[in-house]
């Protein structure tokens, strides 16, 4: 009995290890008693191991985003340094609830995913690393759809 | 327990904007040291921002995020003086907390 549940608990402790941040996360807010949000919001964690874009739809549950007009995806032309690529995205969708960020060449396609509740706009900057040229790609999930820009990025100095 | 978080919350017109610089190395485990050792990966996996009790913003980082992240973001219903709370973990369990008031 006493040697079954050790068993469990190393094979949970072992998952927890494996799949990083993600438990690790609910495990610390947990313990600090902040689990207002449920622990699987956002996207699976193998996400961001995908290779490319089409990998890492296919990691976020197989998702055919529709082109979209109403996302306004702010990025250099030219990146002299990829290694800090600013850029601003703001979702005219009335509800935005999820904004992913991907660039499609990068070794690891995804770089983050947002998680909007309520009372939050859809918009975001952020500051990203892109290793080459490549086309870059917003994500935005409203009203439970997905839809998406993407933009190419001249990349004269790779930083990844 | 990392740096300190360099964030900012300001109102206008009703709506808060934050701005939050996180001190991390954000290394993606491909990049070699001056020795040719490969400098494991180490990066900030989650991010938590919260007003008071409420969660505003989530955030799932990758390694293609830039080192030292930098995040803004705008959320309704702050109040000058209320406090606006930037948790973050990475991929060793390290985690950081930092507090701003809206001014």
């Amino acid at each position: 009995m006493r040697r079954s549940e050790n068993k469990t608990i190393d094979v949970a402790r072992r998952k927890v290890l494996k799949t990083g941040g993600g438990l690790g996360l609910l495990g610390v807010f947990t313990a600090l008693g902040l689990t207002s949000l449920p622990a699987w919001a956002g996207v699976k964690r193998a996400a961001f191991e995908a290779k490319s874009l089409g990998e890492a739809l296919d990691a976020m549950g197989g998702i055919v985003p529709l082109e979209s007009a109403k996302i306004i995806l702010t990025a250099p032309e030219i990146a002299e340094n990829g290694a800090e690529v600013s850029i601003t995205v703001e979702s005219m969708f009335p509800r935005t609830e999820q904004i992913s960020i991907l660039v499609d060449k990068n070794p690891t396609a995804l770089a983050a995913n947002f998680t909007f509740p309520q009372g939050t706009e859809g918009y975001i900057s952020t500051r990203i690393k892109m290793a080459q040229t490549s086309k870059l790609v917003v994500l935005v999930k409203a009203e439970g759809k997905y839809y998406r820009v993407s933009r190419e990025v001249k990349v004269t100095g790779g930083g990844c | 327990m990392g740096n300190p978080s360099k964030m900012r919350a300001s109102l206008k017109d009703g709506v808060v904007e934050v701005k939050a610089l996180m001190q991390h190395a954000m290394e993606n485990g491909r990049r070699k040291d001056e020795a040719g050792n490969l400098v494991p990966a180490w990066y900030i996996t989650d991010v938590k921002f919260q007003h008071g009790d409420r969660t505003v913003l989530e955030i799932q980082l990758g390694t293609p995020v830039s080192k030292n992240p930098l995040m803004g973001f705008r959320f309704k219903g702050g109040k000058v003086g209320e406090k606006v709370t930037l948790s973050w973990v990475d991929n060793r369990g390290d985690t950081r907390s930092d507090v701003v008031a809206i001014g």
